[in-house]
C-alpha cells in the first residue's frame, strides 16, 4: 500500500480510558542452564504482584484473560509454550491467546490487552512476554531468529539476521551520516550510554563501562555494525497488568493511562515502494520537499533509510494522547536499540528529530539522563533501562520490558526496582560503585517502541500519569 | 559430515501428492547435561535431524528459471489498478494493490543493462545451514525505474560501493534451485573469474 484512504488513516479511538496498574520483570541473562522458562515467567508475575502489595493470588483474582507474547516457538521446540505458561501461572480456565510479531512481540501482547480492556470484554487483563534463546547452539539461533526473513529469498543467503538489517544502516550511514567519521562516533555513543544506564539495573543482561573506542574497535558483524553496537540475545520474562479505572483504582492509587497503537511494513526491505512521508502533528506540509537536496538518496521514501512501520504507529498514538511533539511533551523514552543505526532512524520516525537529523538528538545530548555539555538534566532520556543493547533482548519480552521502565519513572519507583542491594544479591550482580539513581524528577508522560524484524511491525505505547493528560476526554 | 546416499531424502510431486521415499532424520540419543561444579543433572539434549518439504507454489517459475539464466519477475497489467505497469523483483505472484495474479515477464537483459548497487554489506559471519562462503558480501540491487522494488542477492566477485553497476550469474551448472543460484558481479567482470557452476 502506497496511499492511504481516510479510513486507514482514522486515529484509533479505545471506547473507554485504559490504565496500567503493574508490570513486572525477571532476571535476564545469555542463558539460564537450571532455571525452566515457567520459573522466569512466575518471577516476572510476582514480581508485579509483590509491586502492588498483592500476593501473586491476590492480583490473579482480578485477571479476566491474558495475551502472552512467545516469538519463537522453534527456539524451545515446544508448540502451544502459552498453555505451559498459563497453566503453571495458574490462570486455567481463562482465556488467552499467543501473539507473535518478532521483536515487537512484546509491544504486541500489550496492545491486544488493551484492546481487550478497552472494548469491555476484560475489565482487567495480563500481558506477560518471554524468550527462550538459549537451549540451540549460537550459530543454529543464528539460523533461527534469521527465519525471521523471508525463507526463500533472504534466509538462504547467509542465515544471518544481521546482514539483512545492516543493508539498511549502511544506506542510511552513506546519505543522512555522509559516512562521517564524527556520524559514527554518534552510533557509537549510544552503545556506550546504553550500557552504561544498563549498570544502574540488577536486571540488566549486558551492563558495560565502555568508549566509544571500545565500540569502534570491537570485532565487525557487519560493516559498518560492530560488535558493540547490536543487541543482546537474552532469555527472561515480563508483564504489565491492565485494566479499566474502576478496576485500577481497586488495585492502585496510582495508576497510569495508556494509549497504544500498531503499524506494520514488508518482511522483506525489497518490497519496500517509494511514497510520499506521512507527516507527524509536529511536521508541516513541505517540509520534506527539499530533502533529496540535502541528503542526495534521502528522497526515496522510506526506503533502506526509514521505518514506515514505526511512522504510523507514532502518528496512531500521538493523535490518540495528544502528543504533539515528543521532545516537549514527553519526559523519557524507551526505544528499539536492536542495533545503533536502528535507534537513529527511529528518532526520525517518531519525530523526535527531523528526518535526516536524528544524529543531532544524541549529539544535542538530549538523550541523556545528565546532558554531557550542559550537566543538566536531558530533555527526552532515552532507554535508561540499558535497552536491547545494555538491558536485554528476550524477543517476547522486550516490548514489556520497555513499558514496565517508563511505569517506574512515572511511578517515581524506578529505585524501588533498581536500587536495593537484596536484589542485586539475589541475581547474583555485584552492584557498582558508582550506582546512581536515574530516577527523572517529576516525570509524568512517557513512551516505549517495540519493534520487529526490519520494521515488520512496530507498537508506539505511551503512558501518562492521569493527572497529566494531554488531551480533553 | 555429508550424508551418504542411502541417507538422504527425496520428494516428488505424484499425482497432486507428495511422494517421499529415502531417509529424512536419522535418530541420534539424548545426552545428559550435568552442573560440572554440583555434579547435578541439569537438562538434556534433544538431538533433532529434520527436513522442510516446501513448496514455492507461484513463485517456483522464478527459481527455476535461474538454473537456466534467466532473471523472472511479475509486472501488475491490471488496467484499473493504479499500480499497473510495476514490475516487481522479489518476483510477487500477485499485484500487492489489485492482488489480480501479476504477469511473469523476462529481465534479465534489463538486469544486465541497470542493476546498480543501493546498498551493501559484508559479514564474517553466519547462521547454521549456510551454504554461501564467508565473508558474505550482501548487495541490494536497484533495476530501472519500472521495478518499483530492491532485490537482495549477494556479490560474487569483487568489491560492493553503493552506485556500482552490476551484472547477473546464474548457477546453470548443479543449480540449487534456491536463491543461492542467482548473484552479481560488477560489470566488465570476466567468465574466468565466476565462481563454479556459474556463467552470465
Amino acid at each position: 500500500m502506497i496511499k492511504f484512504t481516510d479510513k486507514q488513516l482514522k486515529i484509533p479511538k479505545l471506547m473507554r480510558p485504559v490504565y496500567l496498574v503493574t508490570a513486572g520483570m525477571s532476571k535476564f541473562d545469555r542463558s539460564f542452564p537450571e532455571m525452566r522458562t515457567e520459573e522466569l515467567c512466575i518471577e516476572a508475575f510476582k514480581a508485579a504482584a509483590n509491586f502492588v502489595k498483592m500476593t501473586p493470588s491476590e492480583l490473579k483474582g482480578f485477571i479476566h484473560t491474558c495475551y502472552y507474547g512467545h516469538f519463537a516457538d522453534h527456539f524451545g521446540d515446544q508448540l502451544l509454550g502459552e498453555a505451559v505458561i498459563h497453566d503453571r501461572l495458574g490462570l486455567d480456565p481463562l482465556g488467552n491467546i499467543g501473539i507473535k510479531t518478532g521483536g515487537a512481540t512484546g509491544g504486541s501482547a500489550m496492545w491486544e490487552a488493551v484492546k481487550a480492556v478497552a472494548s469491555g470484554y476484560s475489565d482487567c487483563a495480563l500481558a506477560l512476554g518471554w524468550e527462550r534463546m538459549d537451549e540451540v547452539p549460537t550459530d543454529e539461533g543464528n539460523h533461527l531468529i534469521a527465519c525471521a526473513a523471508d525463507k526463500d529469498w533472504e534466509t538462504p543467503l547467509g542465515h544471518i539476521y544481521t546482514g539483512y538489517y545492516a543493508v539498511m544502516a549502511q544506506r542510511y550511514w552513506k546519505i543522512f551520516g555522509k559516512e562521517e567519521e564524527s556520524f559514527r562516533k554518534t552510533m557509537a555513543e549510544i552503545a556506550v550510554k546504553n550500557r552504561g544506564y544498563a549498570r544502574m539495573n540488577p536486571h540488566a543482561h549486558g551492563p558495560m563501562k565502555i568508549t566509544v573506542d571500545d565500540v569502534l574497535n570491537s570485532p565487525i558483524i557487519a560493516y559498518p555494525l560492530r560488535a558493540l553496537d547490536c543487541c543482546l540475545m537474552s532469555v527472561g520474562s515480563a508483564c504489565c497488568v491492565v485494566c479499566d479505572e474502576k478496576t485500577a483504582y481497586e488495585i492502585t492509587d496510582h495508576p497510569l493511562r495508556v494509549y497504544i497503537a500498531a503499524g506494520s511494513h514488508t518482511l522483506r526491505v525489497a518490497d519496500r515502494r517509494d511514497m510520499k512521508i506521512p507527516l507527524l502533528p509536529n511536521e508541516t506540509p513541505g517540509q520534506y520537499d527539499d530533502l533529496g537536496k540535502k541528503f542526495p538518496g534521502g528522497d526515496r521514501y522510506p526506503g533502506f533509510t526509514s521505518f514506515l512501520a514505526a511512522r504510523m504507529a507514532a502518528y496512531y498514538a500521538y493523535h490518540m494522547s495528544g502528543v504533539v511533539d515528543p521532545t516537549e511533551d514527553l519526559d523519557l523514552v524507551e526505544l528499539h536499540d536492536a542495533f545503533t543505526i536502528s535507534d537513529i532512524q527511529t528518532y526520525e520516525d517518531i519525530g523526535i528529530r527531523p528526518y535526516g537529523e536524528g544524529r543531532d538528538y544524541i549529539e544535542s545530548g538530549d538523550a541523556y539522563f545528565i546532558n554531557p555539555h550542559t550537566k543538566k538534566p536531558g530533555k527526552l532520556p532515552s532507554n535508561l533501562s540499558g535497552g536491547l543493547l545494555g538491558c536485554m533482548h528476550a524477543v517476547g519480552a522486550t516490548g514489556l520490558m520497555q513499558i514496565a521502565e517508563v511505569g517506574y519513572q512515572i511511578w517515581n519507583r524506578w529505585d524501588e526496582i533498581h536500587k536495593p542491594d537484596e536484589k542485586w544479591k539475589a541475581f547474583n550482580r555485584e552492584k557498582p560503585k558508582d550506582w546512581t539513581s536515574l530516577q527523572i524528577k517529576g516525570a509524568k508522560r512517557g513512551l516505549a517502541i517495540s519493534h520487529a524484524g526490519v520494521g515488520s511491525h512496530v507498537t508506539c505505547t505511551i503512558l501518562m500519569d492521569p493527572n497529566y493528560l494531554l488531551k480533553e476526554e | 559430515m555429508p550424508k551418504i546416499e542411502e541417507e538422504k531424502g527425496y520428494v516428488e510431486v505424484v499425482g497432486g501428492r507428495y511422494k517421499i521415499k529415502g531417509k529424512f532424520h536419522i535418530i541420534e540419543p539424548n545426552q545428559p547435561i550435568f552442573n560440572k561444579d554440583t555434579g547435578r543433572l541439569a537438562g538434556i539434549t534433544n538431538p533433532r535431524d529434520m527436513t522442510y518439504i516446501h513448496s514455492y507454489g507461484g513463485e517456483a517459475p522464478f527459481f527455476e528459471a535461474l538454473g537456466k539464466g534467466r532473471l523472472l519477475a511479475t509486472r501488475c497489467d491490471n488496467d484499473k489498478c493504479e499500480a499497473k505497469g510495476s514490475i516487481f523483483e522479489p518476483f510477487r505472484i500477485f499485484c500487492p494493490d489489485c492482488l489480480q495474479r501479476a504477469s511473469i515477464i523476462d529481465i534479465t537483459e534489463k538486469a544486465r543493462n541497470t542493476a546498480r548497487i543501493h546498498s551493501f554489506i559484508i559479514t564474517h559471519r553466519s547462521g547454521a545451514f549456510n551454504t554461501l562462503p564467508l565473508p558474505i558480501k550482501f548487495i541490494n540491487v536497484e533495476f530501472d525505474k519500472e521495478v518499483v522494488t530492491i532485490l537482495m542477492s549477494v556479490l560474487a566477485v569483487g568489491e560492493p560501493k553503493i552506485g556500482l553497476r552490476v551484472v547477473p550469474i546464474f548457477r546453470t551448472k548443479n543449480p540449487t534451485y534456491t536463491i543461492t543460484d542467482l548473484m552479481f558481479v560488477p560489470e566488465g567482470t570476466e567468465e574466468l573469474e565466476l565462481p563454479k557452476d556459474f556463467t552470465f
